[in-house]
C-alpha cells in the first residue's frame, strides 16, 4: 500500500481540496434535519410565517450548497483518480515490459495481464470511491452523532446502539459469502471449460457419437453451479432485509424512548422528528462505510499485487566490459543452465561459429534447443560458462546493443492485430523497400498479394492466417532489418518442402554474411549447415556436418534415414 | 458488488416489436413456475404494505405524546410502538422469504436456459463452430444468460416493488395532507428532467468508457503475450509509447463519463432535500393554520422520502433492461440456429462395415462462391492406404470433413461399401471411422478417462494396452498419479507430442474398419515417431486408411497417393509411379533434399 501512496502524493493538494469541499458539502446536508427540528420546536410556536419561510430558505440553501459541493468534489475526485490510475498503469506496463524472462516466468503472463487490467481497475474504483463516499460516510456518521448528541444525548444512545448490529450483519454476511463466492467462481470456470471443450472438440465428439454423454456432463456441472448460486444468493440476500429491519427497529426504539423522555420534559416533538431523519442518514452512512471496508480490502490486495511487480528488482545487470579477446562470431564456452535449479536444461555446451556460418540444432522436444536461443539472446543468464559475441561476453553488452544484432523467429511467435506491414515492421524505422525485400526473401510475397496486400489486417494472434502464412510473416520480420545473426526456432515447420527449400535458397543467396542459428525437426532444413548440434536432454550427443554426423552419430543417422527414406525404411510395408 | 452491467456496445437496443417477442419467449421460461411467481408477488405486496405502515404508526405515536411534559398517553404510544415493531418484523421476514423465492425461481430459469443453449450447441453442425468464435459462444452461455436472468427475475420485481411503494406512499400522503402533496408537483418534474438529462448524456459516454477500457485491456493482453519478441527487437520504448496512447484514451473516456456520471448521486440527494424543505415549510404553515398535526408532518416527511426514491430507481433499471434485451436477443439467436439436418427419412444404420470408400465428382465449397474442391474422385479398397499430400490450403482437411459428413458435398457422391453416405445415419457413419487429428483434443479429466473416451466399456487392461502401443505408458506411469493424473490447463506439464500420443492411444482402443490420420504425428519428434511406427502399423492393419502428412517418408508406402493442388487431384498413384512422372509430387519430394 505504501508504494501506491507514492502516486497520490503529487496530487496531494488536489485530493485535500476535494476532501475539504466534500466535508463542507456533507456538513450542509447534516444541517438540514436540525433546521427542521429548530423550525418545529422554536419557530412554529412563535407563529411568524415569515420566519418559517426564511428557515425553509435556509434549508434549500444548504441543499444547494451540498449539491454544488458534492458535484465539484466528485468531479475532482474522478479526475485525480483517473490521473493516478493512468500513471500507475503506465509504470506497471513499462515495468512488465522490462521484466526479465525469469521474472515474467515467475509472475506468469496471465497474472501480469490481470494485474494490469483487473487490479488497476480495482485501485481506480478505490481511489474514486474513497474520495467520494469514503469522506462523506465518516463525516455523516461522526457529524450526525455529534449533532444528535447536542440535541439529545439519550436518543443518541439508542442510535449508537444499533450501529454495531449493522456492522456485525454486513461483516458476517461478507465473511460467509466471500469464500462461497470464490467456490462458485471455480464451478463457473468448470462450466465454461466444458462448453469450451465441446466447441474445440466438436469433431471428435461427433465422430465418437458422444453427444449425449457430453450433455450429461454439462448437466452435472450446470446443476452444481445453479445449486451453488442459490446457496450464495441465500446468504447474500440477508443483507438488505436485515439492515432495513435493524433500521426500522431502531426507529421504533427512538419513538418509544422519545415518549419516555417527553413525559419527563427532556425532549420535544421536533427533536424526535429530526431524529427519525438523522437515523436514516446515519445508518445509510454506516452501510456505506462497511462497503468501503470491503472495497478497501479488495483494493489492498490489488495494491499489493501491483506493488510486487513495480518493486521487482532490476534483473540481468550489464557487467563492466572486460577484455575483448576477438575470435569467433558466436562462441559458447562450457555453458550450463537450469530454469528451476533442479536439473540442468543445458549442460556443458561448447561450440563456436564464424561470421556467415550456419548452425543447425536438432533434438527431441525438451532437449534444450530453445533454451540455447534464450541464453544466446540473454533472456536468461547461464549458470556457468560464458557466451561470447566477437570475443565479448554478452553480459557486458547493453541490452539494446546486444539485441539489435539479432533477427529472430521464436517457436509460436507473436503476431498482433494490425496490418501485415506493421507486423513486419514491428515498431522499427524501416523503409518500405526493406519491408518488401524481406517479404520476397521470406516467400511471403505471393500470399500477401492474394489476401490483398501489405495493408491487410491481421487479427489477434494472427488467427486469420494459416500456420504457414504466419511463419512466413514472422520470418520476414526477422529478415527486414538485415540482422547480423538470424535465429529461426522451428519456424518453418508449417511450410511445405518446396517453400522451405525456396526460403533456404533465398537465405543462402542474399544473407550469406549473416550468421544463422536454425532449429528444426526436419533434417532437410539443416543438412546444409556448417555445424549441426544434436541435443538430447540438454547434452550434446553429436556435433559436426551432415556427413560427419551420418558417420559418427547413430541417433542422427536414424532420424535422417527415417525422414529421407535413404535406408531400410523405404521398403517397409506399413 | 456491482458488476459492469453497462450496456454492451456490441449492439443497439432492439426495437419495440422485437422486445414484445423477446418478452414472450422469456415468459415461457417463467411460466413453468407460475406458483412460485404468485407466491413471490404475494410476499412482495405484503412485505411492502407492512413496511409502509411504519411511518404512519410512528406519526400516530408522536401525536399521542402531546406537546409538553406529562402529556404523554403511554398506553397509546406503546400500543403504536408495539405495532410498529411487529409490522417491521413481519415485513422484514417476508422480504427475506421473497428473496429466497426469487433466488429459487432464478435458479430454475438459469439452469433451464443454460441447458437449452447447451443442448442446442451439441445439435449444431460443425460448420457453425467453424464460423463462430469460441469467445462469443462462451459469453452467451455465461455472461448473457446471467444478465437476462438478473434483469428479468430481479429488476422486474424491483419495478413492481417500486410501483407498489410509490402508489402506497402517494395514497398515504394524500390521506394525511392532500395539499402538501402539491409539493411534488415541483420536485417530480425536476427529478424526471434531471434523470433524463443525465441518462441521455451519460449512456453513450459510459459505453465509450467500457469500449476504451476493453481496448486497453486487449492491447495489454496482446503485448504482454509478445513481451519476448518485443525484447528481442528492443522495441520496449515504442510499445510503451503505444500503450500510453491507449492509456490516455481510456483515462480521458473515464473522465468524460464521470464528469456527468458523478452528478447523479448529489442530484438525487438535492431533490430529496428540496422536497424535505418544501414539506417542512408548507407543513409548518399548515400546522399554524391548524390543518395538520406534528405527527402527521413527521409521517409525511418519511413517506415523501420513500416516494421519491423509487422514481430514480426505475430510471436506472430501465437502462439495465436495455442491455438485458440485447443479451436475450443473443441467447435466443443462438437457440434459433439451425441444427444439423436430421438423417434422411429411412436412413440405414451402417453395420458390419467392410471398408470400401468411393468418391465421385465431388464439388464442395465452404461458401458457394469459393469452391475448395472442384471435381474430386477417388477409390479406396478395403485395407488400402490412401495418402493425401499437397501444399497448405489445397483442400486436404476438407476431404476429411466430407468423409465424416461434418459437411455435405454440394454435388457428387461419396459412398461407403457402395451405399451413398447421405442415405445412412450420421452416427453410424462416424462410428465406422477412428480419427486422429493434428489439433489434439483432450478434456479436463484423468488420463484414463481421456484414453477410454471413445469406448465406455473398455477395461483397464484395454486402456493400458493401448497406451503401451502408443508408447505413452511409461510416461504415464512416471507421473505421481499415473493413469489418474488430472489433465488440466495448468497442472501437469505435458508436451504437444505427448498429447498426440494420448489421442493415438484413444484411437487404438476403437475397433473401426476405417481410419483417418490428419497430421497425426506432426508434433511427435522423429525418434518417438519411429518408436510408435510399429504400433501405427498395427493400428492401420487391415483397415482402410486416409493419411495426411507433411513428412513424405510416412506416406511412401501408400497404395495410392492423391496429390492435391488448388482443390483438384493433379496426380495420383503409388510413390514409384509418381516419381517416374516427374511432376508436382516429385518436385515436392526432391525439395526436401535441396541443400544450401
Amino acid at each position: 500500500m505504501r508504494h501506491i501512496l507514492k502516486y497520490i502524493r503529487p496530487l496531494w493538494g488536489c485530493v485535500a481540496l476535494t476532501l475539504f469541499i466534500k466535508f463542507v458539502a456533507s456538513l450542509m446536508e447534516l444541517l438540514i434535519p436540525s433546521i427542521l427540528a429548530k423550525m418545529i420546536d422554536d419557530v412554529v410556536p412563535l407563529g411568524d410565517r415569515r420566519l418559517i419561510v426564511l428557515w425553509g430558505g435556509a434549508m434549500v440553501l444548504c441543499a444547494a450548497v451540498a449539491l454544488v459541493g458534492n458535484i465539484v468534489a466528485n468531479r475532482m475526485a474522478a479526475k485525480s483518480s483517473g490521473k493516478i490510475t493512468g500513471r500507475i498503469r503506465h509504470d506497471l506496463f513499462s515495468r512488465i515490459t522490462h521484466l526479465s524472462a525469469r521474472q515474467l516466468d515467475g509472475f506468469t503472463v496471465p497474472s501480469a495481464v490481470s494485474r494490469l487490467t483487473t487490479d488497476t481497475y480495482n485501485l481506480n474504483q478505490l481511489f474514486a470511491r474513497m474520495q467520494r463516499i469514503g469522506v462523506r460516510g465518516p463525516i455523516l456518521l461522526v457529524g450526525g452523532i455529534f449533532i444528535t448528541l447536542l440535541m439529545d444525548p439519550w436518543l443518541t444512545l439508542v442510535l449508537v446502539a444499533t450501529l454495531p448490529a449493522i456492522a456485525v450483519l454486513v461483516y458476517a454476511v461478507t465473511k460467509k459469502s466471500v469464500p462461497m463466492y470464490t467456490r462458485q467462481q471455480g464451478i463457473l470456470d468448470g462450466m465454461v471449460r466444458v462448453v469450451q471443450e465441446n466447441i474445440t472438440g466438436v469433431r471428435v465428439i461427433k465422430a465418437l457419437s458422444k453427444t449425449d454423454y457430453e450433455r450429461r456432463r454439462f448437466d452435472r456441472v450446470n446443476n452444481e453451479l445453479a445449486d451453488k448460486e442459490q446457496q450464495v444468493g441465500g446468504v447474500m440476500a440477508l443483507t438488505n432485509p436485515g439492515s432495513t429491519l435493524i433500521l426500522n427497529l431502531g426507529l421504533t426504539a427512538v419513538v418509544a424512548v422519545g415518549a419516555l423522555l417527553m413525559d419527563n420534559g427532556m425532549t420535544s416533538p421536533g427533536v424526535i422528528i429530526a431524529f427519525l431523519n438523522y437515523f436514516t442518514i446515519i445508518l445509510n452512512a454506516m452501510l456505506g462505510i462497511t462497503r468501503i471496508f470491503v472495497l478497501c480490502s479488495k483494493g489492498q490486495a490489488s495494491a499489493k499485487r501491483v506493488a510486487e511487480v513495480l518493486n521487482a528488482p532490476e534483473d540481468l545487470q550489464v557487467l563492466p566490459s572486460g577484455e575483448k579477446t576477438g575470435g569467433a562470431h558466436i562462441a559458447f564456452e562450457k555453458v550450463s543452465f537450469s530454469y528451476e535449479g533442479v536439473k540442468n536444461n543445458l549442460e556443458n555446451i561448447s561450440f563456436s561459429l564464424a561470421h556467415g556460418q550456419t548452425l543447425g540444432i536438432l533434438g527431441a522436444t525438451g532437449s534444450g534447443k530453445s533454451t540455447l536461443v534464450n541464453l544466446l539472446m540473454r533472456f536468461y543468464d547461464a549458470d556457468s560458462g560464458r557466451i561470447l559475441l566477437d570475443g565479448e561476453d554478452i553480459r557486458t553488452i547493453p541490452a539494446g546493443k546486444l539485441r539489435e544484432k539479432f533477427g529472430v523467429v521464436f517457436q509460436n511467435d507473436f503476431l498482433f492485430a494490425d496490418t501485415i506491414r506493421e507486423n513486419i515492421r514491428y515498431f522499427r524505422e524501416l523503409t518500405d523497400g526493406q519491408l518488401e525485400a524481406a517479404v520476397r526473401d521470406a516467400q511471403a510475397e505471393e500470399f500477401i498479394r492474394a489476401v490483398g496486400g501489405m495493408d491487410y489486417a491481421v487479427s489477434v494472434r494472427g488467427n486469420n492466417l494459416s500456420g504457414g502464412q504466419k511463419q512466413r510473416l514472422l520470418i520476414a520480420r526477422a529478415l527486414a532489418a538485415g540482422p547480423e545473426i538470424l535465429i529461426l526456432d522451428d519456424s518453418s515447420s508449417a511450410l511445405d518442402y518446396r517453400t522451405d527449400a525456396a526460403l533456404r535458397g533465398a537465405l543462402h543467396e542474399r544473407f550469406s554474411h549473416t550468421t544463422c542459428v536454425i532449429i528444426a525437426q526436419r533434417i532437410s532444413s539443416i543438412r546444409g549447415a556448417d555445424l549441426i548440434l544434436v541435443l538430447d536432454n540438454g547434452r550434446e550427443i553429436g556435433c559436426g556436418t551432415h556427413e560427419q554426423l551420418m558417420a559418427s552419430c547413430p541417433v542422427y543417422r536414424e532420424i535422417a534415414e527415417s525422414q529421407m527414406g535413404t535406408g531400410g525404411e523405404a521398403d517397409g510395408n506399413a | 458488488m456491482h458488476k459492469a452491467r453497462e450496456t454492451n456496445p456490441r449492439e443497439a437496443a432492439p426495437s419495440r416489436q422485437k422486445k414484445t417477442y423477446l418478452l414472450g419467449r422469456l415468459w415461457r421460461y417463467l411460466s413453468r413456475h407460475k406458483l412460485l411467481i404468485a407466491a413471490a408477488l404475494l410476499c412482495m405486496l405484503a412485505s411492502n404494505l407492512f413496511g409502509l405502515f411504519g411511518p404512519k404508526l410512528s406519526g400516530n405515536a408522536i401525536d399521542a405524546m402531546g406537546v409538553g411534559a406529562g402529556d404523554v398517553d403511554f398506553l397509546r404510544v406503546f400500543a403504536y410502538v408495539a405495532l410498529m415493531a411487529a409490522f417491521y418484523l413481519v415485513s422484514g421476514l417476508l422480504s427475506y422469504v421473497l428473496s429466497l423465492l426469487m433466488i429459487r425461481l432464478s435458479r430454475q430459469v438459469i439452469y433451464r436456459m443454460r441447458k437449452d443453449v447447451f443442448d442446442k450447441l451439441s445439435a449444431l453442425p460443425v460448420s457453425f463452430f467453424d464460423r463462430y468464435q469460441t469467445g462469443d459462444i462462451l459469453s452467451v452461455i455465461s455472461y448473457d444468460i446471467d444478465t437476462v436472468n438478473q434483469s428479468f427475475s430481479n429488476d422486474l420485481l424491483q419495478v413492481l416493488q417500486s410501483i407498489v411503494i410509490v402508489l402506497f406512499s402517494l395514497i398515504m400522503m394524500l390521506s394525511i395532507a392532500p395539499l402538501l402533496v402539491l409539493v411534488f408537483a415541483v420536485t417530480i418534474p425536476l427529478s424526471i428532467v434531471s434523470t433524463r438529462f443525465i441518462t441521455t448524456r451519460v449512456r453513450p459516454l459510459f459505453r465509450r468508457r467500457s469500449k476504451k477500457l476493453g481496448e486497453l485491456n486487449g492491447f495489454v493482453e496482446e503485448m504482454i503475450g509478445g513481451q519476448k519478441t518485443t525484447k528481442a527487437y528492443h522495441r520496449e520504448d515504442k510499445v510503451i509509447a503505444r500503450f500510453d496512447i491507449k492509456n490516455a484514451e481510456a483515462v480521458d473516456a473515464y473522465n468524460k463519463a464521470e464528469y456527468y456520471g458523478t452528478i447523479t448521486g448529489p442530484s438525487v440527494n438535492f431533490i430529496n432535500n428540496l422536497s424535505l424543505a418544501l414539506v417542512s415549510v408548507f407543513g409548518a404553515l399548515m400546522y399554524l393554520g391548524g390543518g395538520i398535526g406534528l405527527g402527521n408532518i413527521s409521517s409525511f416527511v418519511q413517506y415523501s422520502r420513500k416516494f421519491s426514491g423509487p422514481i430514480n430507481e426505475i430510471a436506472n433499471i430501465i437502462g439495465e433492461l436495455q442491455s438485458a434485451f440485447a443479451a436475450a436477443e443473443r441467447v435466443f439467436r443462438l437457440m434459433d440456429e439451425l441444427p444439423e439436418k436430421p438423417d434422411a427419412a429411412g436412413a440405414q444404420v451402417l453395420e458390419d462395415v467392410y471398408g470400401e470408400v468411393t468418391a465421385r465428382h465431388v464439388r464442395f465449397g465452404y461458401t458457394p462462391e469459393k469452391p475448395v474442391l472442384h471435381d474430386f474422385s477417388m477409390h479406396a479398397d478395403k485395407g488400402g492406404l490412401i495418402a493425401i499430400v499437397g501444399p497448405t490450403g489445397a483442400g486436404k482437411t476438407t476431404i476429411i470433413n466430407l468423409l465424416m459428413r461434418f459437411y455435405d458435398a454440394d454435388s457428387g457422391a461419396i459412398a461407403v461399401d457402395g451405399k451413398n453416405i447421405l442415405s445412412v445415419t450420421r452416427g453410424s457413419l462416424r462410428r465406422a471411422y477412428s480419427m486422429v487429428l493434428q489439433d489434439t483434443w483432450l478434456f479436463y479429466g484423468t488420463i484414463y478417462e481421456n484414453i477410454a473416451y471413445g469406448r465406455e466399456d473398455a477395461s483397464r487392461e484395454d486402456v493400458v494396452r493401448a497406451a503401451k502401443a502408443a508408447h505413452i505408458h511409461d510416461y504415464i506411469e512416471s507421473l505421481p498419479d499415473g493413469y489418474n493424473t488430472l489433465l488440466s490447463d495448468n497442472g501437469v506439464n505435458i508436451s504437444k507430442g505427448q498429447k498426440q500420443l494420448l489421442t493415438i492411444a484413444r484411437a487404438m482402443l476403437l475397433d473401426c474398419q476405417m481410419l483417418i490420420l490428419d497430421e497425426a504425428t506432426s508434433n511427435v519428434d522423429t525418434r518417438t515417431e519411429q518408436q510408435i511406427q510399429a504400433a501405427m502399423r498395427e493400428l492401420m492393419r487391415e483397415k482402410t486408411c486416409f493419411v495426411i502428412a507433411h513428412r513424405l517418408s510416412t506416406i511412401r508406402s501408400a497404395d495410392n497417393i492423391l496429390v492435391i493442388r488448388d482443390g483438384d487431384v493433379v496426380e495420383q498413384g503409388t510413390h514409384e509411379e509418381l516419381m517416374k512422372r516427374n511432376g508436382f509430387y516429385s518436385e515436392l519430394y526432391y525439395a526436401q533434399f535441396e541443400t544450401y
